[in-house]
């Protein structure tokens, strides 16, 4: 068996290119899937991560709710939902969630507490704000590291939305599920590049917001 | 709780059965990667040029779902536990070699001279001065990993009964009983949380020198340990 016959085979197959379960289409729902679950996460995660952060306080919480998190199953969750809900967004959003949130909380909380005192101490004593302490000092310090817990939540998240396509909804594991029960290697192989390509995809665009966001006198390395 | 622990006899196992291969399938992979890991971060740590390639091809090995690597292992190794092992050491793998090579890097050059003048050859120097100075960060990557490892098991269910405690999810909507599901995402997460804790246990042991009482320590004194960089490792 050769793994780049089946990539070969299915990226020039051109039925594979339109229609409702064309590659364009799964594409879109997959990113779709990944953008809700992300941005859901990042509005939990982020904020809780900051106040935390700044404060220093609610560490153990940060680490007691990260690891809770971290233990349960993406999967089991998603079948257990799946059984008590139905089938739907809901029963693929929450193990996404939940998957997302540890590194973006965990992150954002060390990358803001592990801001040097130094500067802090000054924009206090030059009177300002504890909210502009937050995001025009601390903030912009700890964002590189802010960046790589947004960047490793959202290759996890990418790369498991694709259990979405087990309650029946679309997304690139549509052709990992399918193929593996239509004995379709062909399909598994195509359904698992395309996941890979858009994990790089999106390690390139972290690596751009990193590159425009953070300023140029806190980059480090 | 009809039911709860009862466990369908197509599984072949009792319900502690299935807790220990679960753990053999999650642990080994986690132990393989780790001893994979140590030589391979070990060659980034030396070769500094090696460490962005090696983290660019890990990541993407990453983001490759677990039940594609299932099926086409499935044709090499049959449905057997292995097919479930090797991806999920190469996951660990993923997690493990970031933290390692975070770790021994925060090792702080006077320590290193130190250790140097005090006539420790290089292999010496690294196992007992660099691993041990690097123990918390390389812990921190293994909590991740056998969490990861341990939730992850379950999707070896969907090929053929070889997920350990994630087959009661196949059986719970085969035989329509929740209660199995509930009894697997719940069993799941209780294992992941004790072997995370024996692994807090093992780092307290394995660190004497450092301050205990959790997380409340000062800034200052969290940038003096280079924290960023150990947290950083973590959360890949």
């Amino acid at each position: 068996m050769n793994v780049i016959n089946f990539v070969n085979a299915f990226f020039s197959d051109s039925a594979h290119w339109h229609g409702y379960d064309g590659i364009p289409q799964r594409l879109l729902e997959h990113v779709q899937y990944s953008l809700l679950a992300l941005g859901l996460a990042a509005a939990i995660g982020l904020p809780a991560g900051l106040l935390t952060g700044h404060t220093g306080r609610g560490g153990n919480a940060v680490a007691f709710v990260a690891t809770a998190a971290r233990a349960l199953p993406s999967f089991g969750l998603l079948v257990l939902i799946a059984v008590a809900v139905g089938i739907g967004l809901l029963p693929v959003m929450i193990p996404l969630v939940v998957l997302a949130v540890p590194p973006i909380l965990v992150t954002t909380y060390e990358a803001v507490r592990s801001v040097d005192p130094s500067p802090v101490d000054a924009a206090r004593g030059m009177g300002m704000h504890e909210s502009s302490i937050l995001f025009r000092v601390e903030l912009p310090v700890a964002l590189p590291l802010i960046l790589s817990g947004l960047r490793s939540a959202a290759i996890q998240v990418v790369s498991t939305a694709t259990i979405a396509a087990y309650v029946s909804l679309g997304g690139i594991g549509r052709y990992i599920i399918d193929g593996l029960y239509q004995r379709d290697y062909e399909k598994v192989v195509g359904g698992a590049t395309l996941v890979a390509l858009l994990a790089l995809v999106t390690l390139a665009l972290f690596w751009a917001a990193g590159r425009l966001a953070v300023s140029p006198g806190v980059r480090r390395r | 709780m009809n039911g709860f622990f009862d466990i369908p006899s197509d599984l072949d196992n009792t319900y502690f059965g299935l807790i220990g291969l679960h753990l053999r399938e999650a642990l080994l992979p986690v132990l393989a990667g780790l001893l994979l890991a140590l030589p391979v971060a070990q060659l980034c740590v030396r070769f500094r040029w090696l460490y962005p390639p090696v983290l660019g091809v890990t990541t993407v090995f990453y983001a490759i779902p677990s039940l594609a690597v299932f099926v086409v292992l499935i044709d090499y190794t049959g449905q057997t536990e292995l097919t479930v092992m090797i991806p999920l050491a190469v996951y660990s793998l993923v997690v493990l070699v970031p933290a390692i090579v975070d770790g021994v890097r925060s090792v702080p050059e006077e320590t290193l001279a130190a250790s140097t003048a005090m006539g420790f050859g290089p292999v010496r120097r690294y196992l007992q001065v660099q691993l041990p100075i690097a123990v918390p960060a390389i812990l921190a990557g293994l909590r991740v990993a056998v969490s990861a490892s341990i939730s992850l098991v379950s999707v070896g269910a969907l090929i053929g009964n070889q997920g350990a405690l994630g087959n009661l999810l196949a059986d719970a909507q085969k035989y329509g009983r929740p209660e199995l599901a509930v009894n697997s995402v719940l069993t799941t997460a209780v294992l992941a949380i004790l072997c995370d804790a024996a692994l807090v246990l093992v780092r307290n042991l394995l660190t004497p020198w450092m301050p205990r009482g959790g997380t409340r320590r000062p800034k200052a004194a969290a940038v003096r340990q280079g924290r960023p960089e150990t947290e950083k490792a973590a959360a890949r």
